[in-house]
């Protein structure tokens, strides 16, 4: 059966997953050559057969004869270091050279190449890259290594256990042979696949734990590398969109002879989401959208302001909302109490704004559909895609390109650009290539933030000061509701995904009460970096400091006092405030704080030290600290970081979408504030040793800085900031 | 017709001379390593040198361009941009790296003009440069280790 399926693999016939064997290791084919995806650059899926030779035992990686591993990343490389992670848990098992693996992105494939951590559906989120392949890619490489190890003892006449792997090379010492994984491939794609594979133990570790090079830095450096922006495809066309002004309105009516005349414009065309001006290039339908002239119905449009919305969740919170967490009895306590605090928390809208706008190049044809995406959500986008155009899932082909960024942008369950590309290619001559390219503006204004949150918190203190009972009510927009993900994640009526953070805080108070309002909005809104942990971590780590000034005690001191029972969680804490010197007394105007935050199951602590100044906050240096399970790259591991709490660092000091009548007041980064190089702190990072499995660094960082920077500025000033962005008086 | 010289190379382009260089270098003359990040100049991503000077090539219409030596991140073979190229991959700068073109343009004119910066130099020069992967730590650390590396080879020379 399996020698059938390596035979099959060499007459070029294309299988389906199907031939597993070890639980999560997953095995088929991927049929394209390697010549073609270099041709192509990363992430093209192709569907050319299998180049003669080269030996891919399974979905994960191929070895060519040219001694070339190619590991199939089933992830996005958005900048978090996911294709330097995926190829090191191959390398490491196959025991190849650093050197010899190249990575390319794997087509949308759920059969294959699905995210273990969510059921059917391949995609890239929740900081679960590493976690969920930890040993699915191991298992790829190690079966690899077995079969390359089979192969040589049968041409060495051999027992398989007399031959040694070691940086791409197998040898057996006594007789002094050896080949390298080059001259092995052909006969080991002959070999059985191994129903089951033995992995190292964590001592036997050659390169997880080490600070391995990207593998993206050397075409990052010189402009080579290729984003969805870049694709050039023959008789391509560029699109541009003329979106409505406020969200809910419709085109009522529109004049495109202008547009028409502008030199390059080939097409207008109206598309659900509003007029689309197909040109030769970028700046000609650019130039054309500008040129029209669309009237807009905006009978059913969203009209509020931000500040209405605000005023709405105060109304909204005096009401009781849907319980998340009741323990103890928190009324109870709380007319036990002597001595109360309450306080009310809020953030704003958020946009992603990642460095690349969002864009999409789109080829229909009578095979079907073929895309080229920085593509986080493959299966949704793909389902998306398949339904619009009443195709089967697999006749949407996805080229999963780098990602100019993405923060959870690119993940959305309404592929909404996406699904923008296609109406425009759909529309256009079968085999037309369309690239839409958003501008900044587009981008800016067209929707998915990271939701407007307001938190109402109130806590009582016995007459010995200990905390008796924390209330927290939570009020904003549910992103999951009306997507695919709300059956699984909103339970009970409460989409996990809004108080995460708060309802799962590890805090040692025996009655805690938090509840929920998921009002709707005609506001679109999606999951931001690090999701419900945005606003969750800030109100909870900012209230719990309040509480402990209450209680006259340290804001260190009172958290290990009710982490007790949480040695992750303290873990970092402790190493952190080692490190940043909690004790040593600051100069004038100056502070620190601390916050310590869970998300993903990787735990962080940051202590910030800030001065105030005439208003204005300056975070001078940062320490953190991070227990993510086995470091698999500590290099990656303090880049994310320091990236994610420079992400949560713009959020907490600048970034803020604010709704007037509907509109977007923010256009672009000179009214959209982001953080700049004058603004980011000194960082250090410490990373806590673990043998636990390794869990995702993408995000963890970034909720954490918030309450620590807003803490900072209490102990510099007296002055408590419950608003993101903080704004001293 | 406008006629420009690009990495040392001629180009001949039947545009409208008000469009923005970015454009003309990324869908004319095919070089997308230079990126479009805003359209106003507050972000750096499309940075690229005229005449040695870093400019934002999006708000630069190609006819500025015109008998000046434009050079791009494809082109940019100075001893200051090679030291910087080799300090970003040193020290693992990039992270989605799609402004990372428009840094090191900012970078490798930096040290051009100024070989041993300052803080405050680094600040006043790649301030312009956005990068929402907050990777400001090793760009700054990776400017100073170029200048360093290019004053020590410069030093060899000497000596």
């Amino acid at each position: 059966m399996k020698n059938e399926w390596i035979a099959n693999l060499s007459r070029r016939r294309f299988l389906a997953a199907g031939v597993a064997s070890a639980a999560g290791l997953t095995l088929g084919i991927m049929p394209v050559s390697r010549a073609e995806m270099r041709k192509s650059g990363p992430g093209f899926a192709g569907s050319a057969p299998l180049a003669d030779g080269s030996f891919q035992p399974n979905a994960f990686l191929r070895i060519g004869t040219d001694n070339q591993v190619t590991v199939i990343s089933k992830h996005l490389e958005m900048g978090q270091g996911t294709y330097t992670g995926m190829a090191t848990l191959v390398a490491e098992e196959l025991d190849a050279a650093w050197e010899q693996v190249e990575v390319v992105g794997a087509p949308a494939d759920a059969g294959r190449y699905k995210n273990l951590f969510w059921g059917e559906a391949q995609g890239t989120g929740g900081s679960t890259a590493i976690a969920n392949s930890w040993q699915q890619m191991r298992k790829a490489g190690a079966a690899a290594r077995q079969m390359l190890v089979e192969a040589a003892a049968e041409q060495w006449q051999l027992k398989a256990d007399e031959i040694e792997v070691q940086a791409g090379v197998l040898s057996h010492s006594a007789s002094g042979r050896s080949a390298n994984f080059g001259e092995l491939a052909e006969a080991a794609a002959r070999r059985p696949v191994p129903e089951d594979v033995l992995l190292k133990d964590p001592d036997e570790f050659r390169l997880i734990g080490k600070r391995l090079p990207r593998k993206d830095s050397p075409e990052k450096t010189d402009g080579s590398a290729r984003f969805t922006i870049d694709v050039k495809l023959l008789e391509m066309y560029t699109a541009v969109v003329a979106h409505p002004p406020r969200f809910g309105a419709k085109v009522r009516s529109f004049d495109d002879k202008a547009a028409r005349k502008v030199k390059g414009v080939k097409q207008v065309l109206q598309i659900p989401s509003g007029v689309a001006v197909v040109a030769d290039d970028f700046w000609s339908a650019k130039q054309g959208r500008d040129a029209l002239q669309v009237e807009w119905d905006e009978n059913e449009a969203f009209k509020q302001s931000s500040t209405e919305i605000l005023d709405d969740y105060r109304e909204l919170a005096k009401r009781p909302g849907t319980v998340a967490r009741n323990q103890g009895d928190s009324g109870a306590a709380m007319a036990a109490a002597k001595k109360f605090i309450e306080a009310e928390y809020s953030v704003p809208f958020l946009a992603h704004a990642p460095m690349e706008p969002m864009d999409c190049v789109v080829r229909i044809d009578a095979s079907g559909c073929e895309i080229w995406n920085g593509e986080q959500m493959n299966t949704g986008d793909q389902m998306a895609v398949a339904g619009l155009l009443g195709l089967q899932p697999q006749q949407v082909r996805i080229n999963m390109l780098y990602a100019g960024g993405s923060f959870g942008r690119r993940a959305n369950p309404k592929a909404d650009y996406v699904l923008e590309a296609v109406h425009i290619a759909k529309m256009m001559p079968p085999g037309t290539p369309v690239k839409l390219i958003w501008s900044r503006e587009d981008d800016m204004r067209g929707g998915y933030y990271r939701p407007l949150y307001l938190h109402k918190l109130k806590a009582g203190l016995d007459g010995e000061n200990r905390p008796l009972a924390w209330q927290q009510r939570i009020v904003g927009q549910s992103i999951l509701a009306g997507t695919p993900f709300e059956s699984v994640m909103v339970k009970d009526g409460v989409d996990q995904t809004s108080v995460e953070g708060a309802a799962n805080m590890p805090y040692a108070l025996k009655n805690i009460h938090i509840d929920l309002h998921s009002p709707q909005l005609q506001v679109p809104v999606l999951w931001w970096r690090s999701v419900g942990s945005t606003h969750t971590a800030f109100a909870v780590e900012c209230f719990l400091d309040e509480l402990a000034v209450a209680a006259e005690k340290d804001p260190v001191a009172f958290r290990r006092e009710l982490l007790v029972d949480h040695p992750r969680h303290l873990g970092v804490l402790n190493l952190a405030v080692e490190k940043a010197g909690w004790d040593e007394p600051l100069g004038r105007n100056r502070g620190r704080g601390v916050a310590v935050h869970e998300s993903f199951n990787s735990y962080v602590a940051q202590v910030a030290e800030v001065t105030v100044r005439r208003g204005v906050i300056y975070v001078d240096r940062v320490v953190i600290a991070v227990d993510c399970g086995v470091p698999v790259n500590p290099d990656v591991i303090e880049a994310q970081m320091e990236g994610g709490m420079g992400y949560g660092l713009a959020a907490t000091l600048a970034s803020e979408l604010t709704f007037r009548e509907g509109r977007v007041l923010q256009s672009n980064f000179h009214d959209y504030q982001t953080l700049r190089i004058d603004q980011m702190p000194e960082v250090e990072v410490y990373i806590v040793p673990s043998t636990e499995p390794p869990t995702g660094v993408g995000e963890p960082a970034t909720p954490v800085i918030a309450p620590a920077v807003a803490n900072a500025v209490y102990a510099a000033t007296g002055q408590r900031l419950r608003q993101l962005p903080l704004r001293p008086a | 017709m406008i006629r420009l010289e690009v990495n040392g190379s001629n180009q001949v382009l039947d545009i409208d001379p008000g469009t923005p260089l970015l454009w003309a270098l990324r869908d004319h003359i095919g070089l997308t390593g230079t990126k479009f990040g805003c359209g106003i100049a507050q972000c750096g991503n499309c940075t690229v040198h005229l005449d040695g000077e870093p400019v934002r090539s999006c708000i630069t219409p190609v006819s500025e361009a015109i008998g000046r030596q434009v050079t791009t991140i494809e082109g940019l073979d100075s001893n200051a941009g090679k030291a910087v190229q080799a300090a970003w991959r040193e020290l693992e700068v990039v992270q989605c790296g799609y402004c990372q073109s428009g840094q090191i343009m900012s970078a490798a004119a930096l040290l051009e003009r100024k070989p041993s910066p300052t803080d405050a130099d680094i600040d006043a020069a790649m301030q312009g440069n956005l990068c929402r992967c907050a990777t400001y730590v090793r760009i700054r650390a990776a400017i100073k280790a170029a200048a360093n590396k290019s004053a020590q080879v410069a030093g060899r020379k000497m000596g």
